[in-house]
């Protein structure tokens, strides 16, 4: 395959990749680096590195629109970045020293998570009313405009929450995903922070996790221009073009047929590289 | 001379979508420019990414690749786009910084702050 042909279906690929991850919210990550490793045959760190790039180009792009929304908390994204930002550059330092085949196996069961994730219906969690200490102290608690006027909110379980955002923040450093999923279960379900809070600002923090790992792959040679360009453009447009049709779309059916395309792919994932085949 | 009611959450939460968005675009219009570049000169070559060799020097650090981004490679002109993208974040934390330090929030001034240590050292002292 010449550098044109290649250039043109990784693009075509990762255009896909953005699509499906924008209009179903699991981010284009999760599809690009099985598409990348299993159908184009890159290695598995090049992947990793392209798709990091990836990630800060949507995440940003997104972000840009919903920061000005109102529903993203600029202070819990900021505090918990402290904990994502560290875990990132970890997650990237542990990668350059483990076998391929590991991040192989690794991303296996991460995908067959996600794809359990995509398969279960919204739960819809509601705070009470006792404040956490640590919450106010930090001045986290805030507020959202709704159809009804202004909402406010109390944010719980702080220290549980910074934890899992360490944890996914490695996991993007390792990965070369947004882990938007982990986020979002961090400040959803643990923090108890209102869905739409959660989802935009765990948005806002992608972007800023992924440069903390982007530039240790960058300063070891794991970000090769000739795979990124492809691969940032394609998902960029498809992300672009998710967000145009999100709003008439009925995404309950997408996120089912994602679900079993992600199960298959980590089913690969794990074959791959429990047989030392990445 | 800065008046802190000024530097309220909306108006910082605007410059931040701005800076976001035009960092967005202006990456992706240089690596789109590199690409064209690249596929006319390279695009015929066979592509290879089934081993990993690995970055030559001048694609890794900052220097090397705005050097090799006016010296018209165009790998280098990709990498630079591609760097630009990887400062646009860092940039909305810096940004974040002075916004903290407006609001006389000293708390979030210093939190801010170690974010921005640990991307800066991400992106210069890895190497």
């Amino acid at each position: 395959m010449t550098i044109l042909e290649f250039s043109l279906l990784v693009a075509i690929g990762s255009m896909a990749a953005g699509l499906l991850g924008s209009l179903t919210g699991l981010g284009g990550g999760v599809v690009l680096i099985p598409m990348l490793t299993v159908l184009f045959k890159v290695d598995i760190r090049y992947a990793v590195g392209a798709s990091l790039i990836a990630v800060i180009a949507t995440s940003s792009g997104a972000a840009a629109a919903y920061v000005r929304e109102g529903f993203s908390n600029i202070r819990i994204g900021m505090f918990l970045e402290i904990a994502t930002t560290i875990g990132a550059l970890l997650g990237a330092f542990i990668a350059t020293w483990v076998a391929p085949s590991t991040i192989a196996i690794i991303f296996g069961f991460m995908l067959l998570y996600s794809a359990y994730l995509a398969a279960q219906p919204r739960r819809k969690l509601l705070g009470d009313e006792i404040q956490d200490p640590i919450a106010t102290r930090l001045k986290l608690n805030g507020s959202f405009p709704t159809p009804e006027g202004t909402r406010h909110y109390c944010v719980h379980r702080v220290p549980v929450g910074f934890s899992l955002m360490f944890g996914a923040g490695a996991l993007s450093g390792l990965l070369g995903i947004g882990s938007g999923a982990v986020k979002v279960l961090a400040m959803d379900q643990a923090m108890r922070i209102p869905f739409k809070v959660s989802t935009t600002t765990s948005n806002f923090m992608i972007g800023v996790t992924a440069a903390a790992s982007a530039g240790v792959y960058l300063n070891r040679g794991y970000i090769d221009p000739g795979l990124a360009m492809p691969v940032m453009l394609g998902v960029l447009t498809g992300s672009m073009l998710g967000a145009r049709i999100l709003v008439k779309a009925e995404t309950e059916w997408l996120r089912i047929v994602f679900g079993i395309v992600i199960a298959l792919l980590g089913i690969e994932m794990l074959y791959k590289g429990f047989s030392g085949r990445i | 001379m800065t008046d802190p009611q000024a530097w309220n959450d909306r108006k910082v939460e605007d410059v931040i979508g701005n800076l976001l968005r035009v960092g967005v675009v202006l990456a992706a219009s240089v690596v789109f420019i590199g690409a064209v570049i690249y596929l006319v000169r390279h695009g015929g070559a066979p592509a290879n990414y089934r081993v990993f060799q690995g970055e030559p020097m001048e694609l890794r650090q900052p220097r090397g690749i705005v050097h090799g981004a006016f010296a018209f490679s165009s790998r280098g002109i990709i990498q630079l786009g591609l760097l630009l993208l990887i400062a646009t974040p860092i940039l909305r934390v810096a940004f974040s910084v002075f916004a903290f330090a407006a609001e006389k929030d000293r708390m979030y001034m210093i939190f801010t702050m170690i974010v921005l240590s640990i991307l800066l050292y991400s992106v210069i002292g890895t190497g």
